[in-house]
């Protein structure tokens, strides 16, 4: 099976044989998979495919839930991250998350960022200025909300607030940003500036976007990963994989035959 | 094919395609009414492929209106997307078999006032013609079972039209050369043989369009070989 991309693209994640356990339950089976350092890898598949589950193993948001464990070799940049002596909060720092629905903190605009900065770095008032600014422009949206940045992040709208929480997780300069259904709750509109934001993230960042939207994955990204029962079924470029895929599978699922 | 979940988009789907069949049946027909023209001189026939000529143009548009309609509401992708890009060029291929049909029955026309007819080997065209729209059914039959086998070898078939081609201007040639009067009529006659000629040419890009559908390969401008083997 094809399932590493096969240019000569630097890998910021590489994934072997990961397995992963909800209790007894399993999730994942044995996947292989590469992500290109500042692309955006897209992961499809019906609902309870894993493909959320993959995105949190990438960080192991899992480590919160008692029972869930994954087996198997993730590499962020060489280092494994499913080591025991591997520290959360700083793999946190360098995988961020953004979430479907916004998740703003109930704090001003300014704090919302600063907050995640003030975790891992000790900033002077300026230097912090300069942060919360640069990440909030970042997330395209630094000129809806300059002259309230002492408001409640949660006065925005939703497109606005997801696009607050993406600013939050550029913040502390990840490495990589995954995405989880980030539209799934936004207009046209907003979807469509969090779609031109991803595109314009991965000149410095490497994105990962879980979604169940099939145009959203075949317009905002690189590489696609199309996911089943737990198993990664085809993973491609994603021109290939929308114009002609190599697996019966994929094709049902794109072309809407998924029975 | 495989049922999609939306049964709607089955049924436009299913309903494109068959416009499709239809409109080259009419132009199927319009190639076998302008060479019957030809073979029996008959201006009314002739005629007649040129008033439905309008026909045929008309339901070139409504195709890709309702092209263009599937792939606004429906983002295909995959095979389904391959469909109707095939679909749209197939349509434009059949427009323009439907054309040099009319091109024939006006040249027969022509032939025809000019007195000369009957001097000239114009019944040699018989087996080109067949040819020609022999092959045209076998693409559309291909297109209906969406059969790559069949479609490789429409593209082997299209060979012999072009060498029933050559062979008949050569021919021509020593017929104008023995007669110049005849050349009037000689030249409506090479450009009733190039438009058969050219009718070949259409239904092997038909046939290439269905290997696009089935198999995702652009077979193109490639060498037969070179398609034989993209198929496998």
């Amino acid at each position: 099976m094809p399932n590493t991309n096969n240019t000569n693209l630097k890998n910021a994640i590489e994934i072997r044989n990961l397995n992963f356990y909800y209790g007894t339950f399993k999730g994942l089976s044995d996947v292989n998979l590469n992500i290109a350092e500042n692309k955006v890898t897209a992961f499809i598949g019906p609902s309870g495919c894993g493909k959320s589950t993959l995105l949190r193993t990438l960080n192991r948001m899992y480590s919160l839930y008692p029972g869930q464990r994954a087996e198997g070799e993730i590499k962020l940049y060489g280092e494994d991250i499913l080591s025991k002596s591997q520290d959360l909060n700083l793999l946190r720092a360098q995988v961020g998350m953004v979430f479907q629905k916004p998740t703003p903190f109930p704090m001003s605009i300014y704090d919302n960022i600063a907050f995640g900065v003030r975790l891992y770095e000790n900033l002077s008032r300026s230097d912090m200025d300069d942060r919360v600014e640069w990440a909030l422009t970042k997330a395209a949206i630094f000129n809806e909300v300059k002259d309230k940045l002492g408001q409640s992040g949660l006065s925005l709208s939703g497109g606005q607030q997801q696009r607050l929480c993406i600013a939050r997780s550029v913040a502390v300069k990840p490495k990589v940003i995954l995405l989880d259904e980030p539209t799934s709750a936004l207009d046209p509109i907003s979807t469509a500036k969090v779609e031109e934001l991803v595109s314009e993230l991965k000149a410095d960042y490497t994105v990962a976007i879980v979604t169940h939207n099939m145009q959203q994955a075949a317009r905002v990204s690189d590489f696609t990963a199309y996911m089943y029962l737990g198993e990664l079924i085809e993973f491609g470029e994603t021109d290939q994989i929308f114009m002609k895929p190599a697996r019966q599978e994929t094709e049902d699922y794109i072309t809407g035959r998924f029975g | 094919m495989d049922k999609h979940i939306s049964s709607q988009f089955d049924a436009e789907l299913a309903s494109v395609s068959s416009r499709v069949l239809e409109l080259g049946g009419l132009v199927e027909t319009q190639i076998r009414h302008a060479v019957f023209s030809l073979s029996q001189f008959n201006v009314e026939v002739a005629d007649q492929v040129i008033a439905t000529e309008d026909q045929v143009n008309a339901m070139e548009v409504e195709i890709d209106r309702d092209l263009s309609s599937i792939i606004a509401r429906r983002q295909p992708t995959a095979r389904d997307l391959r469909l109707l890009i095939a679909i749209s060029k197939i349509t434009a291929n059949l427009e323009r078999a439907g054309d040099e049909s009319e091109k024939i029955a006006r040249m027969v026309k022509s032939i025809i006032s000019s007195g000369s007819a009957r001097a000239l080997p114009s019944s040699e065209l018989r087996i080109a013609s067949d040819l020609a729209s022999g092959l045209l059914r076998k693409a559309l039959d291909a297109f209906a079972r969406l059969d790559v086998t069949e479609a490789v070898s429409i593209l082997k078939e299209d060979d012999l039209i072009d060498a029933e081609f050559d062979g008949f201007v050569r021919k021509l040639v020593t017929y104008m050369m023995e007669d110049p009067r005849t050349i009037s009529a000689s030249l409506d006659l090479l450009f009733v043989a190039k438009a058969i000629e050219r009718i070949g040419d259409h239904s092997k890009n038909i046939a290439e369009f269905i290997i696009y559908v089935v198999k995702g390969a652009d077979v193109r401008h490639i060498a037969l070989a070179d398609v034989e083997s993209a198929v496998q």
